[in-house]
């Protein structure tokens, strides 16, 4: 067993874990952060995307140990101070970029990543960028919409209800 | 004046908050406290004979708390098969018994044989490596042909890997042979519905607890219906009453069918948890879904289309074998026979119509429903041989099936394959593909993607599906073990806020604000005072659960019956308060009043009055406002659709791009055009995945080669267009209150066909006229090989 610090969220945690624990093991598991999901064992869903030290990583790809000393954020860090949903959150609802809500953090977490170093992304940018993330509900349709309605972008030409 | 809620409008979701800040609440979010975990050893071999398990190493492990064999479970019931099907010779299916855990073979990879229970997971996953299976490798069966040919028979005990051999409608098939053999033309086609993997993003997973001072057990699990799930349980497998079972099913993360079906795990973590009196938890990793989840569709087709030489159908003959895999799973007998067969006469006026379906026995996983479930394959079959025909006769392909189609005056239309269609209009889901499509300007596009050394095709599609499934006393005639209504309670709380319990289960769909839409409009509230309470059978009232498009078709009308019940009950209370008659109350607007009068009564007050009947007739009125309606549709919904599309052919690569795709569909009336819309998309997207990506393979020893997000082509965003989504030809259905028919599987069902009429038309376009049809997925090497013979 290792013993790990971790600040999550902007808030310091530690723990002792396993050298096998994943970091999305440790979050679930050991935290109770259930907001990151598991929907796969070979890296590709991408419901697991979090950011650590202000990059996206599918936190099945990291062992907790390797996030000693770093700096992570989850879905559940991300609403804006007053509670209220964050712009990407936002966008998701009044775009209905979710259904079943499973894929949908991971989704959030890899949309800010896209916007933080793309402030108004192409279609194909996007469409791109979630080339690790799959969503088997929406078609990507409503959720590529709200990416491009969180930059900023007019999506009111792009058909829907 | 446009309404602003209630039916019809687009409120946002109400759920969405939760999951976009992480609040869902899924089976692998919940722990219990003392909860220990199952890790099941599973076969690495598609069939054998299993000798021995030794545990000896494995139980003295670190941790271990528990090992189950399917010794264990010997003398428990099979997971059963929820539709007996009988042969055309009136013999009954062939039901192999479905055990909780292997018992002396295993019969496909994944098949589980033992299962450990342990402190933590990981320990359990320690554990199984070391059990020592003594296994004696059989020859798989793989290949439908050569399973029905004989030799190792999958199940031995029933001597053949046939289920049955079913004709639909057998009365049907001398006409129709005759029809086909002297029609003056005929178009034949032998086609290949792929088998693919449902693929929710969240696996399944359950945990079990037993209360050893009451007996009663709790099942959280990823299920699509939690009464069905503990019926199964309770009066199949376990034999555990239903009043000492609780199921409850929250949020789930995707189902499209897979999470219909009772599997073995749910009752392995049952009796693990009693033999422990602990919590046991399990989460299937992705590649145990791969191995186990019920997989979809896999119909090996020949389809003979004849008709004038003017194009006018004469019949239409289908020859299928269906894959259902190792055991029969719940719905695996009724997709590829009446969900299919049914379904073989479209939206056409062919007066003669023949099906038959062989089910087959292989070492594979269990294949059943899958997103549209045997709707899917009965349209691919159906729209790919009109294309290939309209082709060989140089026919339109739109004036093809215009020239074929019911009409709105034939309505209701009882086809050849025996169903009756209540209403449809299928020349105006065309009229609106036309105005939206711009197919004046296709050649153009056509030319432009020419220049760039790309082949452009456009792909039409009609289909007609039937859901809101289903009537009782009709599933009952056609061999269904359970009744198919559904059931709600709506409960007006004392302060005026409703609680409404469904039996639907919403793992995407919406039932949270859409169901609310439809209470709010009836009794004239704040949709927002209206929450939905669902998935969890101690809560809810016996409903059958969600798949075949039937939550709003078939929930939904009891919902709305239960609140019909409501305002009546209420009638009388307000008749009471205003000291009026109860003929002379009016109920509008959320208001009771008495005709002609000035006097009214809020719905608040009344309910108020309900719960604190100090003055109240008891002699006339029991206290409360709380009803419960169940709701048995009287017949199938049939939502249709006119579809197109164009793609775009690489022919150095056959890479094929989705470059459009239109659907106009009718859904009858439409709650909430945003989660219609959205449902639409869903569909089109997993369509266009079966069309063009995915492929369930096995090779021929049985071992899965796409089982991992890897091997399997899951649609990815770059894979996908954005869709145009049109439901504004709207002829509501006659039969149930909402006048609603169902959107869930339309985007599935109609959208293969049409990308695979457009890969064709590129490929003609371009000179390939060898090319008549390209199996799904029609993959860039397909394509390929096709162009280059």
């Amino acid at each position: 067993m290792q013993n790990i610090s971790i600040k999550i969220n902007g808030k310091s945690v530690s723990g002792s874990v396993e050298g096998r624990t994943l970091l999305v093991e440790f979050l679930r598991n050991d935290l109770n952060l259930t907001g990151t999901h598991v929907g796969c064992d070979t890296s590709q869903c991408g419901a697991c995307t979090i950011h650590v030290n202000g990059v996206a990583v599918k936190s099945c790809t990291m062992f907790a140990a390797e996030a000693d000393g770093f700096s992570v954020d989850t879905i559940e860090g991300q609403e804006n101070a007053d509670g209220s949903l964050n712009k990407i959150q936002q966008a998701f609802q009044d775009h209905h970029g979710l259904q079943c809500g499973f894929c949908t953090p991971g989704m959030v977490m890899s949309a800010a990543d896209l916007l933080k170093n793309n402030s108004t992304p192409t279609e194909a940018e996007i469409r791109t960028h979630l080339d690790g993330n799959i969503c088997r509900c929406t078609g990507y349709h409503n959720i590529v919409k709200a990416i491009m309605a969180a930059s900023g972008q007019d999506v009111s030409a792009i058909a829907a209800e | 004046m446009p309404k602003d809620s209630g039916i019809g409008t687009s409120p946002k979701r109400r759920e969405d908050v939760r999951f976009l800040t992480g609040n869902g609440k899924y089976t692998d979010d919940i722990n219990l406290t003392g909860q220990s975990h199952a890790v099941f050893a599973r076969s690495d071999v598609a069939h054998g004979k299993i000798n021995n398990i030794d545990i000896s190493v494995a139980e003295n492990m670190p941790g271990v708390l528990a090992i189950f064999t399917g010794e264990d479970f010997a003398d428990v019931g099979g997971n059963p098969a929820g539709w007996l099907i009988n042969s055309r010779d009136g013999e009954p299916m062939k039901e192999p018994k479905r055990p909780v855990l292997a018992h002396g073979k295993v019969r496909h990879v994944g098949d589980a044989y033992a299962a450990v229970v342990a402190e933590t997971a990981s320990q359990a996953q320690d554990a199984v490596d070391a059990i020592i299976a003594d296994i004696t490798e059989f020859p798989a069966v793989v290949d439908m042909e050569t399973a029905l040919a004989g030799g190792g028979f999958v199940h031995d005990e029933i001597g053949t890997n046939q289920c049955f051999d079913w004709g639909w409608i057998e009365d049907n098939r001398a006409a129709t042979d005759a029809a086909i053999k002297s029609a003056p033309h005929v178009t034949t086609l032998s086609l290949v519905n792929n088998r693919v993997v449902p693929n929710a993003i969240e696996t399944r997973a359950s945990i079990a607890d037993y209360d050893r001072g009451t007996g009663d057990y709790i099942l959280y699990t990823t299920s699509q219906n939690p009464h069905l799930t503990r019926l199964l349980i309770s009066a199949f497998v376990l034999g555990i009453p239903e009043n000492k079972l609780r199921v409850v099913s929250p949020d789930v993360g995707g189902g499209f069918g897979s999470k219909i079906y009772h599997y073995g795990e749910e009752a392995l973590v049952l009796a693990a948890a009693k033999k422990l009196c602990r919590p046991v938890k399990w989460t299937a990793s992705r590649s145990e879904s791969f191995l186990t989840d019920a997989h979809g569709r896999d119909h090996v087709t020949k389809i003979e289309l004849a008709c004038e030489k003017d194009g006018t159908f004469i019949a239409f003959r289908t020859d299928t074998m269906a894959n259902v895999g190792a055991y029969l799973s719940n719905f695996s007998t009724v997709t590829p026979t009446f969900l299919h067969g049914t379904l073989m006469a479209g939206n056409y006026t062919v007066p003669n119509v023949y099906v038959n379906v062989k089910a087959v026995f292989t070492n594979t996983a269990p294949v059943d429903a899958y997103r549209g479930a045997g709707r899917p394959e009965a349209t691919y079959s159906l729209e790919r041989v009109i294309d290939k025909c309209a082709r060989e006769l140089s026919l339109d392909p739109i004036e093809l099936r215009r020239k074929n189609f019911i009409k709105p005056d034939q309505f209701p239309y009882a086809s050849a394959a025996g169903l009756e269609y209540d209403t449809g209009n299928y020349d105006a889901l065309f009229d609106k593909l036309e105005e939206i499509v711009d197919f004046g300007g296709f050649n153009a596009r056509r030319a432009a993607s020419e220049k760039n050394g790309k082949l452009r095709g456009l792909g039409i599609n009609s289909y007609i599906e039937a859901c809101g499934i289903a009537p009782s006393n009709l599933v009952g005639i056609l061999g269904a073990r359970v009744g198919l209504y559904d059931a709600a309670t709506v409960r007006v709380n004392a302060t005026g806020n409703i609680s409404v319990m469904v039996g639907a289960h919403s793992h995407g769909q919406g039932h949270a604000t859409a169901f609310p839409q439809v209470v709010s409009d009836m009794l004239g509230v704040d949709e927002n005072s209206i929450e939905i309470v669902h998935g969890d059978t101690s809560k809810i009232p016996f409903g059958m659960g969600s798949y075949g498009s039937r939550s709003l078709a078939v929930c939904g009308s009891a919902v709305v019956r239960a609140t019909e019940k409501i305002i009546n009950k209420a009638r009388k209370i307000a008749a009471h308060m205003l000291e009026a008659s109860e003929g002379d109350i009016d109920f509008k607007d959320g208001k009771f009043s008495v005709t002609g009068t000035d006097k009214s009564l809020a719905f608040g007050e009344v309910a108020f009055k309900a719960y604190v009947p100090h003055d109240y007739p008891h002699d006339e009125l029991e206290p409360g406002l709380e009803e419960t309606a169940f709701y048995d549709p009287a017949n199938f919904t049939y939502p249709s659709g006119a579809y197109a599309c164009e793609v775009e052919v690489d022919p150095d690569t056959g890479q094929v791009t989705v470059e459009s795709f239109t659907a106009v569909d009718d859904f009858g009336n439409v709650i909430n055009p945003m989660i219609v819309t959205g449902q639409v998309h869903g569909g089109i997207g997993q369509g266009i995945g079966q069309a063009l990506l995915e492929n369930c393979t096995y090779d021929e020893s049985g071992q899965l080669l796409s089982a991992s997000y890897m091997d399997y082509a899951m649609p990815r965003a770059s894979d996908l267009p954005f869709y145009n989504v049109d439901h504004s030809c709207a002829m509501p259905c006659t039969h149930n209150p909402l006048g609603v028919k169902g959107c869930g599987e339309a985007g599935a069902i109609g959208s293969p066909p049409t990308i695979v009429n457009a890969v064709v038309d590129a490929l003609h376009s371009g000179g390939h006229t060898h090319v008549t049809h390209i199996d799904m997925p029609v993959s860039p090497v397909r394509v390929w090989s096709a162009i280059n013979n």
